[in-house]
């Protein structure tokens, strides 16, 4: 790993100042981790008195469960319909305030600042929005003769959420993709030009591949997103409901553990979302160190 | 532009509005119902003007706190947020400034393990160890403390990362020179690394108080004493009363209020 030329001698020094930083780290995430793995091979009998080890039946039961087969399809829609519609709604804007020369300043500013919002106020605004009785998209759907009720269509329910959670991401996809177009050169697009590109030629054929590095960099990042920092939205708006229509992984985690008091079951269900996560974060860093170009 | 079409201009600035709209309309309609009564919603559709209440609503929300949805006043929460993110914010920069300055400018056993360690806590976000987390905090008895709220989330592999890399792009000799007039090590950090890193811990001070303030599944699991409460949690409990419609106008207000220290 890379260091300075000239180090300082000391010998126990570097060890006090990284003392805070690895206590907090092995405390509160590296031994709980530990105590996941260890628990989800374990069972605990009902009274808490005894564990028993019991290998994989924990996992074994998981996927057995017709709740967390849903759980895991429902988890992919919705990870995958938030990362494509906000991406490509960022990246329709992002491209338009390119365009534009004068009031980009003004444009960026307005479109940026949902990121300080948080995931459940988010939520609480979008229930507000579709809610039933008093919300008003719905009165309008109504007009148009669609009876709007997220409380019991479990498809609704779902759009509601992804909606509520594509929004929160724009604003962070949208300054990612205005950096990475600021670097693509303006030479080429005005060679193009000159050869007769049209504006959506040049797009597809010039910007977009150059724009790759940045939107793969994103499409992990929003998939991470997705999966593990919406609990506020889907707690905020659905819990989960109706009928499990928007159980997403984590938010599974969460009832089976916390409000189910499921030990076993939500510590391999914890196990394997950190699976997931190192894989997402492992592709993440092989990709950044690559710098993979067009 | 590379060449002047006045049709796609007129396109690209409506392709912009449209966005500023969909992107400000929920939170104009949060400011709009958080300014009417609370019987302006039972006909049953938003207005869309501002209403007279407003100051109404924003004070009993500030100082008294709805009592039956166990909702304290909301200056308690709005106060605990911003200590809880300013204590997430300085401590994470604190820790790691001191482990990014230990892994740079130090060469010691287990150095690649010390940096393997902090890194790996990127891969292990709350969400994905609810319950032992939950339990160590218990055991330690941080439940319903400041401690316990901001403690376990104080660890970041971003922050270190981040101070690693400009670290490693201050010169050698900025080091050297310090060392031949007889700097120690922590002089060093205090007098010459500090200044220079100022513009980044501001920039990360920004994003770290943000992150502290949306916090939202953690305070859940560990308080439950309503002083602990924070403005982002407080704010669920009052639009998820039971049985009955929240009391949207007061509601809207907390989440207007919610929404302005960090933007």
């Amino acid at each position: 790993m890379q260091t300075k030329r000239t180090i300082f001698p000391n010998k126990l020094l570097p060890y006090v100042l990284l003392l805070p930083q690895l206590a907090v780290t092995l405390i509160f995430f590296i031994w709980p981790a530990l105590q996941a793995v260890k628990s989800s091979f374990e069972r605990e009998d009902p009274f808490g008195f005894r564990t028993t080890f019991i290998w994989f039946e924990n996992y074994t039961r998981l996927f057995a469960d017709p709740n967390y087969v849903n759980s895991l399809s429902r988890t992919a829609v919705f990870a995958v319909s938030v990362t494509i519609l906000s991406m490509c709604v960022s990246l329709l804007l992002a491209v338009a305030v390119n365009r534009v020369l004068r009031t980009n300043r003004i444009y960026t500013t307005l479109l940026v600042w949902p990121y300080a919002v948080a995931p459940v106020v988010v939520g609480i605004l979008w229930w507000f929005i579709f809610n039933p009785t008093i919300g008003i998209l719905p009165y309008m759907m109504r007009g148009l003769g669609v009876a709007w009720n997220p409380r019991v269509n479990g498809d609704q329910a779902m759009i509601l959420v992804i909606i509520a959670a594509s929004w929160k991401q724009i604003s962070y996809n949208f300054l990612f993709f205005v950096a990475g177009l600021q670097s693509v050169p303006q030479s080429l697009t005005e060679a193009a030009a000159i050869d007769g590109a049209g504006p959506f030629k040049r797009f597809f054929t010039i910007v977009l591949p150059l724009l790759s590095p940045t939107t793969f960099f994103l499409l992990i990042v929003n998939i991470n997103y997705a999966m593990f920092d919406t609990f506020g939205i889907i707690d905020a708006t659905t819990s989960g409901g109706p009928n499990q229509a928007t159980n997403t992984l984590v938010y599974k985690v969460y009832a089976d553990g916390f409000l189910g008091l499921n030990i076993g079951s939500s510590a391999a269900q914890s196990v394997i979302l950190m699976l997931i996560v190192i894989a997402l974060t492992a592709i993440q860093f092989r990709f950044i160190e690559r710098r993979v170009q067009y | 532009m590379v060449e002047n079409r006045p049709w796609l201009t007129f396109f690209t600035h409506l392709v912009l509005i449209i966005g500023v709209v969909i992107v400000v309309f929920p939170v104009y309609l949060a400011f709009i119902a958080s300014t009417h009564s609370g019987g302006d919603f039972l006909r049953g559709l938003v207005p869309l003007l501002p209403g007279p209440n407003a100051v109404e609503n924003y004070s009993k929300m500030l100082f008294e706190g709805i009592s039956t949805a166990g909702a304290p006043p909301l200056w308690i929460m709005l106060a605990n947020s911003t200590l809880i993110a300013i204590i997430i914010a300085i401590g994470k920069i604190i820790i790691s400034l001191l482990s990014a300055y230990a892994i740079v400018f130090f060469k010691f056993p287990f150095r690649l393990l010390a940096f393997w360690i902090i890194f790996i806590t990127l891969m292990l976000p709350v969400e994905v160890r609810i319950i032992p987390t939950f339990a160590v905090v218990a055991n330690l008895g941080l439940l319903n403390s400041y401690l316990g709220l901001t403690l376990p989330l104080i660890a970041s592999a971003t922050a270190t990362f981040l101070f690693r890399q400009f670290f490693l792009t201050v010169p050698d000799e900025l080091m050297e020179a310090a060392r031949v007039d007889g700097a120690g090590p922590m002089k060093f950090f205090r007098d010459i690394l500090l200044p220079l890193s100022r513009t980044n811990i501001a920039a990360l001070f920004v994003i770290l108080f943000i992150y502290g303030w949306v916090q939202y599944l953690w305070p859940l699991l560990v308080t439950t004493d309503s002083r602990y409460y924070t403005v982002v949690m407080g704010i669920k409990r009052l639009a998820a009363t039971a049985d009955a419609e929240p009391q949207w106008h007061l509601v809207m207000a907390a989440v207007v209020l919610a929404m302005l220290p960090p933007s």
